[in-house]
């Protein structure tokens, strides 16, 4: 072999064991991360986090509970604003729709998926929040919700357009109307994507913090209806972190863990139900 | 079966060939390349069996058989790309000028032995740069432009990319193209080229002109090619061999494969029965 | 309409099928309707938010026109409101991390695609994608209370010591600031880097790979010199997209940066970035003007990811578009 190949084959060699470790050290942030956020916050994790309102300024002990409630409600709101908007709306672009329509309402979906979430934030503020003069739980699931559309809709879209034409034509050719062919044969049939894809607009606006800044504020007690300003666990995750308190610093990690936690599982089980298949029979 | 193939072409000596001034007589031709033994696995499945050859060099050797026989996985195995596949298996010996390929360095066995494919796929450069990636790589001294002209001249394509060296390989139409291809395998000079049914994406001017010049091409180097195109291994070819479901079921000069075949299969499979 | 008859069905088929028909039809129509309010109404809140924003800053925009952006000066409380500050916050710090995620990122790519086998492959990938799913909120968490502390007490003692003379590691260093916020950034946007480099690095065509392998290229020059540059613009895609989100990067950034209107050449130095100084102020703003400035940064902000995210949606399309469109005469 010549030494010129030699060196060729080094450099191949090298390569391939350097971009194997980019790899690697990609791949190891996540458990970097996760283990930091299991060491540090794993003790704190206690009953009295789930259940105690936050402790007074300065004085160790309380919870988040009022957190993990707000975050519940902000949630919920979100997913009845945004999914229905996002799953209804797919609904006319696969089966009903021009594809200049079509063209148009994807572009706009686009949009505001890459719009950056402070932006989204004031946003919501300018419709939901000035007219009132009020901070409220409201305008934050306005913007979580808001912020479940875009991906809701592409995906939904997605896997209805994939359920095959064989389907939808054995349907009509039984006489059955095109809403109906919708409702019990191609939603069925699409149903493990479209899950999927709620899922996954949910995991993603439950750990957003910055739309929440100035729709939902904060709050250090429970949050009564619907119309006062809430605490969340990533605004709270956010302020304990950036506080001087070590108590407040260890509740910032145990709030991250289980915000993390909750995200990872939701993502998990959202590829798992995925990779089951579509579930048009064969 | 193979004790047949065996007394047909023995591996040292080629039977005489009675037509045509451009086939030689009588002298026993050099192989090139000898292919003993070889089986095949893809996974589990076996798609190559007992295969014995001998390439004879500064000749065509064709590949002929129906869909799926074997042909092109056969011929991948001689530059050993069939190990990009990763489940691929295989077992015998291949030499090339009497050393087995499998023991030796990869790299520098496929700058001996070139390969042309099915479907044009220069690289995303230009005409110039397609043609000197394989000297570049190989860190040669030579003078690019000068290598780069004789390639392209031996490809019978330098008079209508002369002016253009620069222009995008994709500006080409698709014979031009895949003589491009034929001028880049050609550029690191191999000893053997190896041609995937190089003709089939293209129209029928193109395949002549590409037949014309594999024909010329055969002074520089051993060729062999795969074709689904009898009629073209016919034409071009001084060696056929038919395979049929993994075997070769003959291997013999062309004239006499295609007008006495000896096995009922051959005579078939030209004959247009199956295919 | 059909007439009297109770027992027997109308004689007429036409009359009978028109009813049935316009029955089917009616229950189509509105669905169809109902179904395309929603979907309008996704258009109507894009174009509510372009507007809100255009409105929502117009004061700003005409007290300050041009000048807004060549402005250093943020002093709220004397009424001065410049954006360079942040603008330059945001670019340095985008600059830094797409330095550092770029490599790394486009190597791991090019690992998962071209190198490894195909189980390590997508396990790698899925890992990957967790990775994407992190909030922002907990990389802010991690920023501030380990790689701040890290960088302050080793890393940048380190880098003053043996690069101190170059006017980037000058200053003191308090482990916030440019760098930092740089460096979590860079671990953010990897994740996007690597999973649509490695889809588009996929989409290559076989045989262009087998091609210079038949040439005698060695695997990673086959992949470096062949695979690679084929894929050129679906990459450079992959960095659009991956500065996109840089820009729009609110809490962590805000966390590690130091929230201060500052421009300097140090990167130990702390300072502010666009979506960092809404997230800050925004909610005490008072007066008319104040708010609007904030606004009018969240259009900058918005136009400009906008823009990216439209070229990089090109340049990736762009290149599946040839790996499709190859072989033809």
């Amino acid at each position: 072999m010549n030494p010129r190949l030699r060196w060729r084959k080094f450099v191949s060699n090298f390569m391939l064991t350097m971009t194997g470790l980019c790899a690697i050290v990609a791949v190891s942030v996540l458990f970097f991360i996760l283990g930091y956020l299991v060491y540090y916050g794993g003790t704190s994790i206690n009953w009295n986090f789930f259940t105690k309102l936050p402790a007074p300024v300065g004085e160790t002990g309380g919870g988040m509970a009022n957190a993990i409630v707000g975050s519940a409600k902000l949630l919920a709101l979100a997913t009845l604003f945004g999914v229905p908007i996002g799953f209804l709306g797919a609904i006319y672009l696969a089966e009903f729709s021009g594809s200049k329509v079509a063209f148009v309402v994807r572009y706009a979906a686009d949009l505001l998926n890459g719009a950056p979430s402070i932006v989204i934030g004031i946003f919501a503020f300018s419709i939901a929040v000035h007219p009132f003069k009020q901070f409220s739980t409201l305008a934050g699931g306005f913007a979580l919700g808001i912020m479940m559309i875009p991906i809701t809709l592409r995906s939904t879209e997605e896997f209805l357009l994939a359920v095959p034409r064989t389907l939808r034509e054995g349907a009509m050719a039984l006489g059955a109307s095109k809403w109906k062919t919708i409702a019990t044969v191609i939603v069925p049939a699409a149903y493990r994507g479209i899950l999927t894809a709620i899922l996954l607009a949910f995991a993603r606006v439950a750990g957003e913090t910055a739309p929440l800044l100035f729709t939902a504020l904060g709050n250090r007690y429970w949050s009564r209806g619907w119309t006062e300003p809430t605490a969340s666990l990533p605004v709270m995750i956010y302020n304990y972190g950036l506080s001087p308190y070590e108590d407040w610093h260890r509740q910032a990690w145990a709030a991250g863990l289980v915000l993390l936690a909750l995200i990872l599982v939701i993502n998990i089980v959202a590829r798992a139900i995925l990779s089951r298949g579509i579930s048009v029979p064969r | 079966m193979n004790a047949f193939v065996r007394s047909a072409v023995s591996v040292n000596i080629t039977p005489p060939v009675t037509t045509g001034a451009s086939r030689e007589t009588a002298a026993p031709a050099d192989m090139r390349m000898t292919i003993s033994k070889v089986n095949f696995w893809y996974g589990a499945k076996q798609t190559l069996f007992d295969i014995n050859l001998g390439i004879a060099t500064s000749k065509v050797t064709a590949l002929i058989g129906p869909s799926g026989c074997g042909k092109s996985t056969l011929l991948r195995t001689l530059d050993r790309m069939h190990e990009t596949v990763r489940h691929s298996r295989l077992e015998g010996e291949i030499l090339l000028d009497g050393k087995n390929i499998l023991d030796q360095d990869v790299t520098q066995l496929r700058r001996r032995v070139g390969m042309v494919f099915q479907r044009p796929n220069p690289f995303p450069k230009s005409i110039f740069e397609n043609v000197a990636y394989g000297l570049r790589i190989n860190g040669s001294k030579v003078p690019m432009g000068e290598a780069v002209e004789k390639s392209l001249r031996h490809a019978a394509l330098w008079d209508e990319v002369k002016d253009h060296l620069h222009k995008s390989a994709y500006e080409l139409s698709g014979g031009q193209q895949q003589r491009l291809c034929i001028a880049r395998a050609l550029a690191v000079e191999p000893e053997v080229l190896l041609l995937d049914e190089p003709c089939s994406a293209l129209d029928p001017i193109s395949t002549a002109k590409i037949e014309e010049l594999l024909v010329q091409l055969k002074d520089l180097c051993t060729i062999v090619t795969v074709t689904h195109n009898m009629q073209q291994a016919a034409r071009i070819s001084d060696f056929t061999a038919f395979l049929l479901n993994g075997q070769v079921i003959e291997f013999s000069p062309t004239p006499q494969l295609f007008t006495k075949p000896t096995d009922p299969r051959t005579e078939a499979y030209i004959t247009g029965r199956f295919g | 309409m059909s007439t009297s008859s109770t027992t027997l069905p109308s004689a007429d088929p036409l009359v009978g099928s028109r009813s049935f028909l316009s029955r089917l039809r009616e229950g189509d129509e509105i669905v169809r309707l109902i179904t395309f309010l929603f979907a309008a109404s996704v258009v109507l809140i894009t174009l509510l938010l372009v507007f809100e924003l255009w409105q929502g800053s117009v004061l700003a925009r005409h007290k300050f026109g041009f000048a807004f952006f060549a402005t250093r000066v943020w002093d709220p409380n004397a009424g001065e409101f410049g954006a360079l500050p942040f603008i330059f916050g945001t670019l340095v710090t985008s600059i830094v991390a797409l330095l550092i995620a770029v490599p790394l990122g486009i190597g791991a790519a090019i690992f998962l695609a071209e190198l490894a086998p195909a189980r390590v492959s997508d396990t790698l990938e899925f890992f990957i994608d967790l990775l994407a799913a992190v909030p922002s909120v907990i990389y802010g968490l991690l920023g501030f209370l380990f790689v701040v502390p890290l960088m302050r007490d080793y890393i940048q003692p380190r880098l003053k010591d043996s690069l101190g003379f170059l006017p980037f590691f000058k200053g003191p260093a308090y482990g916030i600031g440019f760098l930092t916020a740089g460096l979590v950034l860079a671990i953010m946007v990897i994740p996007y880097i690597i999973s649509v480099s490695r889809e588009v690095l996929l989409s290559v065509p076989r045989d262009q790979r087998e091609a210079a392998l038949a040439l005698g290229s060695t695997r990673w020059e086959s992949t470096w010199k062949v695979v690679v540059p084929f894929a050129r613009a679906g990459i450079m895609g992959s960095i659009f997209l991956a500065l996109a989100r840089a820009l729009g990067e609110t809490m962590a950034v805000t966390m590690v940066i130091g929230n201060t209107p500052a421009i300097s050449a140090s990167l130990f130095s702390p300072g502010y970035s666009i979506a960092a100084v809404i997230a800050n102020e925004f909610s005490e703003a008072t007066g008319d003007l104040y708010p609007q400035a904030l606004i009018e940064l969240g259009l900058v902000l918005f136009l400009l990811t906008f823009i990216l995210n439209g070229l990089a949606r090109i340049m990736i399309l762009a290149t599946s578009q040839r790996g499709s469109g190859m072989g033809n005469a």
